[in-house]
Order: C-alpha cells, then structure tokens, then sequence
C-alpha cells in the first residue's frame, strides 16, 4: 500500500525503492534516469549512489555513514543532505520510508 | 533544420475497439474497425524501433487496450527493452488472472479511468452495467499485484460536483497518483460540447478543490491536473510543445504529433506500414510544421512565454480559431478568446442536449 499519511524521514529510517520505480541507463541521451507513472526525473552521480544504496534494509544513519566514507565527508552534513533528499523523493512517492 | 532531439514518450493507440460508450472520448469520430489494426509483428516492430529512438515509457491505449488479446507479448518486450510500461484502461475487461500475468511480464503502472463515483451517473455516461464496481475492483487487484495505480478522473457537466470524492477514492484505494482531467474537447468530446462543459463557477470551485487537495496530500498522492481550456489564462503546453518529446501511434499505423492530430485535416500523416518511425520522428512534413518556434504568428511570436506553453493547442487553434497557427485560443492573449469564451458560457448555460455516445459510425 502506498503511504496513507505523509512520511517524515529520520535516521532509523529505512529507504526503499518502490517496485513500479525504475532506474535505468538512457544510453540514447548518455544519461541515468528514474522511471515512474508519468515522471521522469535525470539522475546525477550523487543521486544514483543514493538511490542504489535504498534496499529497505539499511537505516539512513547507516547510508551516511556509508557515503562519507565514499566521499570522503563528514557523516553529519551528509546526513543532512541525505535526509533532504529522501524527504523529497518520498513526497514525490518515488521513495519509501 | 538540424535533427529534433529524440522523443521520450509514445502514446499507442493500440485499438478503437471499446466495451463503453462515453461521451466525452477524445478519439476521432472516424473510429477504426478492428481489421484496420496493426498486427502484433507490427506493433512488436514499433516498440523495438522506439525504443533505440530515445523513448522511455510507453502509453498503452485505445480505445480498450486489453481488448488486443496480444497484450502480454506487447507488454514483455517493452521490459525486454526497460521501457516502463503503462496500462490505460477502462478496466472493465479485466480478470485478476490477466492483470496477474501483465504484471509478472513487467507492466508497472495501470491507469483506470472513473466516469463518475455514483453507479447509475457511471452507468450513464459509459453505458456499460456495473462499471463503478469492477473498475474499483480492478485498482484493489492492481495493488495486491504491487502495480502502480493512477485514478484518472474526466470532469465534466455531469460529474464536477465529485472532484472532492475523487481525491478521497484514490487515497482509499491505495492510488499512487490521480489525474484530474477536465475534459479536452477534441473529437466525440467536441461533438458533445454543448451536454460536457460545465460552467464557469463550477470550473473554478473544482480548480480550488485540487489547489488544497495538494498541500493535504503531500507525500500522499501525486496530483497531476489536466487545465479546462474554456476557462483558462494561458493555454496548457500540448504536448510539451509538437514533435518535441512526445508522439503518438494511431491503430492503423498512422504517426501522429498528438492524438487529435488528424482533426487537423490540412496535414498528411506518414505511417508505420510504409517508413521507419526514426525517419517520420525527424523529417515528416507533419510533425516539422509545428516544431519549434519559428512557425508562430504573433501574438506567440513575440511572447516571453512562447517557450513555455508553445502555443497551446494546435487542433485547438484550428478548430476553434480556423488556422492551426494561430495561437490557441484557450490563451487570453488570442483574438478569438472571447468568443471562445462567450460559447462556454452559452453552452454550459443552456441545459445539456442529448449525448451523441460514441460508437463506430454513430457521428457519421
């Protein structure tokens, strides 16, 4: 079921990729996208990292802390991008909390 | 001119067969009978094409899409291809088990259209018994299935007093996204303007309705809204402008840049039957007429938002305004605008005319 109330995320949350969200290579245009019911949203490298990382099994506190190891970033500003990323892909419905 | 960028979406319209009858259609009054249709090879052939063309996400519709029996093969090579894979349907046709199977082939998004949420008002405007129930069985199905669900809501006379329910409905069944469309008055729409357009106050009191649905729902339900052109400002960017990003494929092979095209009886459309999509996509005289800006008249040509809303709508502009470059006239900035205007107001003033339903040959 989709959300019924508006998710607000936090650290223990644990993103997921919705089933009906695809994620794809768009070789034609040399480019990843995000594919949903009538959206089409262009994926930079930071997103894509992101969004690869949200299997439903990981907190947000643990991806930050994942990503400022990649990045090389402290894990606090990291988490708070994070956090005002997933904020606005979940009130999108492109991502579950 | 140098090549167009490639499109990104293709609307098929996979058949004009359809089991309701409603009013408000905007396909052709000329409907194709089944033995017009492209085959499967065919249509196997345009996805393929389409595909290395640059297109994403494919509109699977009709008339009734899932009376083509070869649905699923349609629909396993879109996955086969990572094209997402939209079902536009009325739903009434549909078994748990086919929508079961769709879905395991890699459909991922069904749109089931709604004439009204009373039964007899449904029954009414579809002609077609127990529609309400069935269609809202089919979303329950969709969602067991883990299947994106669109309400897709026509507003017209006869139903704008529900918009409110409808947002209630699509939260209620799970929906991911509803579309509030008022009605497009192109085709058996156009022909039963007179029963269709609602009024002016009931316009507006609708247009606020979505304007609060969207801050309550955020987060909740995507709200996307399709404007009432009588009543509008500035006219709705058809298309995201013509032979831009998105294209359309008629039953019998026809390319269209939308799919009220044909109402625009100067053009000649090529087909799939006879040239590859990629050669009609970048040179066919149809979709270079209108593309860009270099075609417009003024007041477009000298308009900051010519890049914006692209002129509106073409078969608009010629059915209403007489010349398919003229600005639609939808925009307040168009000559013809009060006139347009002057009718909505008459028509929906007036009590509604019998509907003409739409059936093969019923307009002829």
């Amino acid at each position: 079921m989709a959300a019924r109330e508006r998710k607000l995320v936090g650290l223990e949350s644990k993103p997921k990729l919705p089933a009906h969200v695809i994620l794809r290579r768009d070789d034609v245009r040399d480019r990843w996208v995000a594919l949903a019911p009538e959206r089409l949203v262009e994926l930079d490298e930071r997103s894509l990292d992101v969004l690869r990382l949200c299997d439903g099994t990981r907190t947000v506190d643990e991806l930050a802390h994942e990503l400022a190891e990649a990045y090389d970033a402290p894990q606090d500003v990291i988490a708070e991008d994070l956090m005002e990323f997933l904020q606005n892909w979940s009130d999108r419905l492109l991502v579950q909390l | 001119m140098s090549a167009p960028a490639p499109p990104v979406g293709m609307l098929t319209e996979l058949t004009h067969r359809c089991p309701l009858q409603c009013p408000y259609c905007s396909n052709p009054l000329e409907l194709h009978k089944a033995a017009d249709e492209l085959s499967t090879d065919q249509w196997l052939s345009i996805f393929d094409q389409a595909a290395d063309l640059g297109v994403l996400q494919v509109h699977l519709s009709g008339g009734e899409p899932t009376l083509r029996t070869d649905l699923e093969e349609l629909v396993s090579k879109l996955a086969d291809r990572q094209v997402y894979a939209n079902l536009i349907t009325s739903a009434v046709t549909l078994t748990r088990d086919r929508l079961a199977g769709l879905a395991d082939r890699g459909l991922h998004h069904v749109q089931i259209s709604f004439q009204s949420l009373k039964p007899e008002r449904a029954e009414r405007i579809g002609k077609y018994k127990d529609a309400l129930a069935k269609k809202l069985q089919v979303a329950k199905w969709a969602r067991e299935l883990g299947l994106a669900v669109t309400l897709n809501a026509p507003i017209y006379r006869q139903n704008i007093d529900e918009v409110e329910k409808f947002f209630d409905t699509a939260v209620e069944i799970g929906a991911e996204r509803i579309e509030v469309a008022h009605v497009q008055y192109y085709g058996w729409a156009l022909l039963n303007r007179a029963s269709l357009l609602p009024s002016a106050e009931e316009t507006a009191r609708a247009v606020e309705i979505v304007d609060k649905a969207r801050g309550r729902l955020k987060g909740i339900l995507n709200i996307d809204c399709v404007v009432p052109d009588y009543y509008a400002k500035y006219p709705k960017p058809c298309m995201s402008g013509w032979g831009r990003e998105f294209f359309c494929v008629a039953p019998d092979g026809k390319v269209l840049p939308c799919h009220a095209a044909q109402s625009i009886t100067a053009l000649e459309f090529d087909n799939v039957r006879e040239k590859p999509l990629a050669e009609i996509w970048e040179k066919s005289d149809a979709f270079n007429r209108f593309r860009g800006t270099g075609w417009m008249k003024e007041p477009c040509r000298s308009c900051e938002r010519k890049e914006i809303d692209f002129g509106g709508c073409r078969c608009q502009a010629f059915a209403l305004a007489g010349d398919a470059a003229a600005t639609d006239p939808a925009c307040t900035l168009s000559p013809e605008h009060q006139a347009m205007r002057a009718l909505a107001d008459r028509e929906s003033g007036q009590p509604a005319p019998a509907f003409t339903y739409r059936r093969i040959g019923a307009a002829l």
